[in-house]
């Protein structure tokens, strides 16, 4: 038997064909787009305009100091507000509210054409920063602050396509039609942090997008493309780490400390667009789909776009329809309300009907241990839930809590079907009020 | 539209808790129907009793004590089932009544209910009946004559001597015995199913085997080495004990070494309580007393932390 490339991992139904089937994709013009300053782990951006100022498509309207990024219109028009508005995290979030004149009038780009050889890497890293680069696959650390971080400390470099979640095709979507900015993008990011591997990794399930790379990758000498057995959660950072060079980041490290660097393939591609044609990130790909959604497909979206227009755009939500989910089924987050905008962390818009294997009343622990053999990273699922329960603080330690990366295969598994991830998130805050004191 | 805000996952997997007792109730059916084709119809009227006392138990406790009603996962089902299946077809009916009562009352539900119970229901209800009706729990009967007694492959064992069945007919169950231990072939058939229906793994049954045929082949008592092996994991209750006593979830570790370890303490037990215990069988009591450790072996075979060698270096 060949030996699995991380530990434990679920193989739930994928349903990716769903939204697949369109390949051209549509452009949506919101009539209004609400930009929220902060779209990445660290500072708030501030506001660089007022409410009144007529602004461009690409112009920077947020920036801050420290940890931060700035944000830029995606429409050109009239900014209407500036005000908190509701937010995929299910928070309230400064944010500037701009009314679309449809005009699509850009700022002027200033893209760097030299060689990229003859390129400073400060050079490079400014580039990412102006144009308010993040992680796209959906932690939104800051790109410049972590490719500065891996600057001189990492061997391995890797373009993560592994885009585990069910449902999601937006890397699909992109490796299919344009692989060549996320190869661009590397090559980008290789002259910054010469490392001695280059590897572009996905998952098996996707055929088409396999084929595109492997038809233009000859053009790009050193860039490896590895194609992972499909599982669940590969597409985690310490799991696909793990898979492709055996290493494992230690708790509570970054995967510098292991000497490897981790880009969604959206932030290469951004990154490419940002140095070579001077473009802010102010759109993205965004698979719309689920059961209840009456088109599945990709769109290329304006960052701002609120859901209820995709959803609209989309052929609308089946009237049983029971949640909408920013980013994927294992690990998304609910959303209660549909005004809340697409932003540069959105991969998906999943919209569920009821999930017949859903919770039960009476969720009952059967000690069955099939979350034990299901644990990426090698935790005791069983154990934990009675002592987050029991609010034992000393065995939520002992049982290394802490380490838990809530990619809910353990609550997928279970027979159960125990709140496993909703308690966890209690007993870490508990960990984590109980260490504040 | 009103949207559901719940935390992830937002999809679960197909396995549930009825679905997992069903698989343990076909898988068995061969074992049963075995029991009941070599011992007659007094066996299935023993096994109904047992799976009619447990389920009304169950029922009844819920609406006395005014608690949740969990007779529709089936657990009490599998209860009364696999005590039944320890039971020689001759016990008295009120014997067999009183064991699925205390198995489900007692053991199960004063413990806090499914999954919560330290001990396995079936056999600390069946070794609850051995200590105040030894009589009953250890008669059994010549195949097909309910009024002879008759030696089961065990009590030969214990001479020590080789059974009078040939190995292929204890294989087959052509010999005495309780209801649902009488073939190695229907219980190995079950175990298989549970397998591929990704019910128990594999670990604790082999665990358990391997170690009573490590054991036997050793030390031998009678006939050659290979045959005393054989007629040990044939005879009695291993067979039952390995693939449906030891693999209960809620008394069995849960972690990969911890099972590989308790399979090996019940088999290790189970061969030095036949050498040395008062009765012919050691089974029992060598799961039972696997199950008061399950805590302390799950404690101590925590898989290794991720990213964190033994010692606590850098993997």
């Amino acid at each position: 038997m060949k030996k699995r490339p991380f530990f434990g991992g679920i193989h739930p139904k994928y349903n990716k064909e769903m939204s697949l089937g369109v390949t051209d994709f549509h452009m949506i013009t919101p009539k209004q787009v609400v930009i929220p300053l902060l779209q990445h782990i660290g500072a708030p951006c501030q506001s660089l305009v007022a409410v009144g100022d007529k602004v461009l498509k690409g112009q920077k309207i947020g920036d801050g100091e420290g940890l931060c990024v700035p944000v830029h219109a995606s429409v050109s028009g009239t900014v209407v507000a500036i005000e908190p508005r509701p937010h995929t995290s299910g928070r309230m979030v400064n944010a500037i509210v701009i009314d679309n004149d449809c005009q699509d009038t850009e700022i002027e780009f200033s893209p760097i054409t030299a060689p990229l050889e003859t390129l400073e890497q400060d050079q490079i890293l400014h580039a990412i920063r102006e144009a308010g680069i993040v992680g796209m696959g959906g932690a939104a650390f800051p790109g410049n602050v972590k490719a500065l971080s891996a600057m001189g400390n990492v061997d391995t470099l890797i373009a993560n396509a592994c885009e585990c979640e069910p449902y999601i095709t937006a890397d699909d979507s992109l490796l299919r039609t344009t692989p060549e900015q996320v190869l661009e993008g590397m090559t980008i990011l290789r002259h910054v942090l010469k490392p001695n591997r280059v590897v572009l990794a996905v998952e098996d399930n996707k055929a088409a997008a396999i084929e595109k790379i492997r038809n233009i990758i000859g053009d790009y000498p050193g860039i490896e493309l590895a194609v992972l057995p499909t599982r669940y959660p590969q597409g985690a950072e310490k799991q696909l780490i793990q898979a492709l060079t055996g290493r494992e980041v230690q708790p509570g490290k970054l995967p510098v400390s292991v000497g490897c660097a981790v880009f969604n393939v959206s932030t290469y591609a951004a990154i490419f667009r940002a140095v070579r044609w001077g473009k802010p990130l102010t759109e993205r790909i965004v698979t719309i789909s689920g059961e209840a959604i009456a088109q599945p497909q990709n769109f290329i979206v304006r960052i701002g776009t609120p859901f209820h227009d995709l959803i609209e755009v989309a052929g609308g939500l089946n009237e049983k329809t029971e949640r909408v989910i920013s980013g994927g089924p294992m690990m998304g987050f609910a959303q209660s309300d549909l005004s809340v905008p697409v932003i540069k962390a959105t991969n998906s818009i999943l919209c569920l009907l009821r999930d017949r294997n859903g919770a039960a009343e009476n969720p009952v622990c059967l000690r069955c241990g099939k979350c034990v053999g299901v644990c990426p990273m090698r935790l005791q699922p069983l154990y934990m839930y009675r002592f987050v329960n029991a609010g034992r603080l000393d065995e939520m330690n002992r049982l290394n809590l802490m380490d838990c990366i809530e990619c809910g295969s353990c609550a997928f598994t279970c027979p159960g079907k125990l709140p496993l991830v909703e308690t966890f998130r209690k007993g870490k805050q508990m960990i984590r009020e109980a260490n504040a004191k | 539209m009103k949207l559901t805000v719940a935390s992830s996952p937002h999809i679960r997997g197909n396995f549930r808790t009825y679905r997992i007792m069903l698989d343990v109730v076909i898988a068995l059916l061969p074992a049963l129907f075995v029991g009941v084709w070599m011992l007659g119809l007094r066996a299935l009227m023993v096994t109904l009793i047992c799976v009619a006392g447990a389920v009304a138990s169950e029922y009844l406790y819920s609406i006395i004590t005014k608690t949740r009603n969990t007779t529709l996962d089936c657990s009490a089902i599998v209860t009364g089932l696999l005590l039944a299946m320890t039971l020689p077809h001759t016990v008295p009916y009120w014997q067999a009544a009183v064991g699925s009562v205390f198995a489900i009352i007692i053991v199960k539900a004063l413990c806090g209910g499914l999954g919560q119970n330290i001990f396995n229901p079936a056999l600390a209800a069946r070794a609850f009946l051995m200590l105040i009706y030894p009589v009953g729990l250890t008669r059994y009967s010549a195949l097909g004559v309910d009024a002879v007694s008759a030696a089961t492959p065990l009590h030969h064992m214990v001479m020590p001597a080789l059974p009078e069945e040939s190995l292929l007919d204890m294989f087959l169950g052509r010999c005495p015995g309780s209801i649902g231990e009488l073939s190695a072939l229907a219980l190995l058939i079950g175990g298989v199913y549970l397998v591929i229906r990704k019910v128990i793994s594999i670990r604790i049954p082999v665990a358990y085997l391997g170690s009573v045929a490590v054991l036997t082949l050793i030390f031998h008592k009678a006939g050659s080495p290979l045959e005393w092996m054989l007629y040990s994991l044939l005879s009695g209750g291993v067979m039952l004990g390995a693939i449906f006593m030891a693999t209960d979830y809620a008394t069995s570790p849960a972690t990969a070494w911890g099972q590989i370890l308790y399979g090996i303490g019940c088999g290790v037990l189970t061969v030095v309580f036949r050498y040395y215990g008062i009765f012919p069988e050691g089974v029992t009591y060598a799961i039972l007393l696997m199950n008061a450790l399950v805590w302390v072996i799950d404690r101590y075979t925590a898989p290794r932390r991720f990213g964190v060698k033994k010692g606590g270096v850098k993997a």
